[in-house]
């Protein structure tokens, strides 16, 4: 019998017997997690602290080779090459910090362990964005809603439109401009992503209805900029102060030097964060839905639409843990509070068992998928694209 | 495991307080010590750590491991115990053990006597894992078993199995004050090579004529098993004497009901070790549910998930998603069963994590709400 309206081949029964099928593999890998996922995590959260830290150093370094210090390896190439390195090297930190460790984190992936230091709900990122509210936009409204019109934020960021499913309006023929602009500033984008701001904008509510949450956002903006903005750059001047009266160089500069490297790698995760997580939904082929598709819905078929809505970059080793493991969107949004490590087991299965099931698993190269992106990201931005929805369920939804 | 700074009352706050306030701003959202830590774990202040220097088997399986504390410990009381956590197969459990050493011991060092008990995997997992090297995150010492400061009318202790180490660690500790008084000890074990640190108990005997100590093997032939004529027998003036006693409940009960029948139960000081797991009931049809915070008593069926349950009762604790995925719902089990309904695994470990929108009771269970 089919009753569902979900843009798939199967009866109910079916999608219940793939609901049950997907259930096994994720209570299989949950029941192995052991000794060596808890060294696994302990290892990335060591080794991004460390280089952290050691990207600050070789950036304070660096400032040891402007040419003002008048010995023979102070010349520009030189420091510039450390302090390229340095910035590099934070840039890389700041990402694993927010990919692979805290946004897992903040999944509960790793709340089985009952490490007190490694729990969702006392874990704080290195991000403008408080972490239990992210955790409410995100874990919970995205999470649950996945490519939902209407109900997951996530659809557009409320300024783009992804899927001709959304009504064009004008104010899209910007949205190549936003698309620039998000990637650029993803972090605060992220900060300012809350069902509040966006009524506020719609004129639903007043500013004093969500003070207190723009005050707490406020605090984490500060601290985040305090750190990268006043604290590194404003020490590294200190010390400046009184070298520059025997060596010719101003601590403004200095200053400048260690805020704009500390910029840079702000803005090397912002542009990797936003590509690797812009791959996540919009590709081509990924599906969206629509309020009535979900009504009434089981665990099996909110698995089937996590699978038809989300897309996979394949890549090496390294590239899935600078992706957090985003890379196998398709089993994190399955298996949300799987640990990271354990997707790349579970990809194969699910990827046979879609196939068994006569079911697509959207799984591309990154050019590929950041590309179809950014051409349906132009194409949408003028009306049409695609149908829109008719209601009608053996229409498909992909676009 | 977080510690609260332990900042005397009245006073300002240190110069490494005040220090690592500025230098915070550095590390954030972490903190200078989460830096600190990559270099010596020892020098944390977000958490307190001990670094395992030694193990030492006392029986075939008791061992005993001596740890040396982060920065920011403080010295215990002889008899107090501290709460130690430990890696097992990737979770972390936290045990109390009593601290064996004396307070006197002069290396900073502290240590703990383990004993593998039969289905106690991460005692197990102590005496047979944990090496040399190890970093294990521990708590403050902690409890008021420990003997008063002025010195004690003559002592007896009663204790059994790894209920010596409480005992140990205060003799040990009198010796070291060079003030012990007339001392009875009556430590009951299986058999003579399965006392815990026997050798070191008989040699204490041996040098010190104030300590008497009796070994009483229950295993070994005729029945040594603790009774008031045993005691009168061995000790004739206890009903004399501050008496300290540990070890297994069934020791421990008959302890208290000779003291209550010879109405001197006040000299009596008793330290319990408590059960970390509850028993899983057969017929789990769902129980008595308690909500902590909100101090609300209701009812729950096998089949119900909890979160369901205190709305039910009027309550309006966090959720999301209500099916499990988002973790917004995460509380913690005070005590008692639950049971994951989509897995089936019961859940009976105090402190386990519990998502009440997809956790039913299984029998009678309290949760942090």
């Amino acid at each position: 019998m089919k009753t569902h309206k979900l843009p798939v081949d199967l009866t109910d029964e079916q999608i219940e017997a793939f609901g049950r099928e997907l259930d096994a593999i994720r209570d299989e890998i949950f029941d192995s997690r052991g000794e060596k996922d808890r060294a696994y995590i302990l290892k990335v959260i060591k080794t991004q602290r460390s280089l952290a830290l050691c990207a600050r150093v070789v950036i304070y370094a660096s400032l040891f080779f402007l040419p003002a210090w008048g010995h023979a390896l102070a010349i520009w190439p030189v420091m510039l090459t450390l302090l390229g390195l340095g910035t590099f090297m934070l840039g890389i930190a700041k990402i694993l910090e927010n990919m692979e460790i805290a946004h897992n984190v903040l999944h509960a992936q790793w709340d089985w362990m009952k490490d007190p230091e490694i729990q969702s709900n006392t874990w704080e990122w290195d991000t403008m964005s408080p972490s239990d509210r992210w955790m409410h936009s995100h874990n919970v409204v995205h999470h649950t809603w996945t490519n939902v019109l209407e109900k997951d934020l996530d659809v557009g960021y409320g300024i783009m439109r992804v899927t001709p499913l959304q009504k064009w309006k004008p104010a899209y023929l910007l949205q190549p401009i936003y698309f620039i602009l998000l990637m650029l500033l993803f972090e605060e984008g992220v900060a300012l992503h809350e069902q509040a701001i966006d009524d506020h904008l719609k004129g639903k509510n007043k500013f004093a209805d969500f003070k207190p949450l723009m005050k707490r956002i406020g605090y984490k903006i500060w601290r985040q900029v305090a750190k990268d903005y006043i604290a590194w750059p404003l020490a590294a001047a200190l010390v400046a102060i009184p070298i520059s009266l025997f060596v010719d160089f101003s601590p403004l500069a200095v200053f400048g030097i260690v805020a704009g490297a500390n910029a840079v790698a702000n803005l090397i995760r912002n542009i990797w964060a936003f590509m690797i997580i812009f791959c996540g939904h919009f590709p081509a082929g990924a599906h969206n839905f629509t309020v009535e598709q979900v009504e009434g819905e089981t665990r099996a078929r909110w698995y089937l639409r996590q699978l038809l809505g989300s897309c996979n970059i394949e890549g090496g080793k390294l590239f899935h843990v600078l992706s957090g493991n985003l890379s196998h969107q398709i089993e994190h949004h399955l298996f949300p509070d799987m640990c990271s490590n354990r997707y790349k087991e579970a990809s194969p299965r699910v990827r046979a068992l879609a196939d068994r099931y006569g079911l697509p698993y959207n799984s591309a190269s990154l050019f590929r998928q950041f590309g179809t992106t950014w051409l349906k990201n132009i194409r949408l931005a003028f009306p049409g694209g695609g149908e829109p929805w008719r209601g009608t369920p053996d229409q498909a939804t992909s676009s | 495991m977080h510690q609260p700074a332990p900042t005397e009352h009245g006073s300002s706050p240190s110069i490494w307080s005040r220090l690592s306030a500025i230098t915070d701003y550095f590390a954030w959202p972490l903190r200078t010590s989460h830096y600190l830590e990559l270099v010596n774990p020892l020098w944390t202040t977000h958490k307190m750590q001990a670094r395992v220097v030694k193990v030492w088997d006392e029986t075939k399986d008791a061992r005993t491991l001596t740890l040396r504390p982060g920065l920011n410990w403080r010295g215990h009381r002889a008899g107090q115990h501290v709460r130690v956590g430990i890696p097992a197969n990737g979770k972390h459990y936290t045990r109390t053990y009593t601290i064996s050493s004396p307070p006197e011991r002069d290396d900073d060092c502290f240590t703990i006597t383990v004993k593998a008990i039969d289905k106690g995997t991460i005692s197990h997992h102590i005496v047979r894992n944990i090496k040399v090297g190890d970093y294990l995150p521990i708590g403050l010492p902690q409890g008021d078993f420990y003997l008063p400061d002025a010195n004690p009318i003559q002592p007896l202790f009663i204790t059994a199995g790894s209920g010596i180490t409480p005992a140990f660690s205060m003799i040990n500790s009198l010796i070291a004050q060079g003030r012990l008084p007339d001392t009875c000890h009556l430590h009951y074990a299986p058999h003579e090579l399965d006392v815990v640190l026997g050798k070191q108990l008989k040699e204490m005997a041996a040098r010190h004529s104030r300590y008497h100590l009796n070994l009483l093997y229950t295993q070994e032939g005729k029945d040594q098993h603790f009774t008031a004529a045993q005691l009168d027998a061995l000790c004739p003036d206890w009903k004399e004497r501050d008496v300290y006693a540990c070890g297994p409940p069934s020791l421990l009960e008959a302890i208290e009901a000779c003291f209550e029948q010879a109405g001197c139960s006040r000299n009596l000081h008793i330290e319990r070790f408590r059960a970390p797991f509850t028993e899983i009931p057969k017929d789990a049809v769902g129980g008595k549910v308690r909500f902590a915070q909100s101090a609300v008593d209701t009812e729950g069926d096998s089949e119900t998930p909890l979160l369901k349950v205190a709305e039910d009762a009027g309550m309006n604790p966090p959720h999301g998603c209500r099916m499990g995925i988002c973790h917004t719902c995460n509380t913690t089990l005070v005590s008692g069963c639950v049971r994951d309904l989509r897995t089936g695994e019961v859940l009976n470990e105090a402190g386990s994590i519990v998502q009440t929108c997809v956790c039913a009771a299984a029998g009678d269970c309290e949760l942090d709400l």
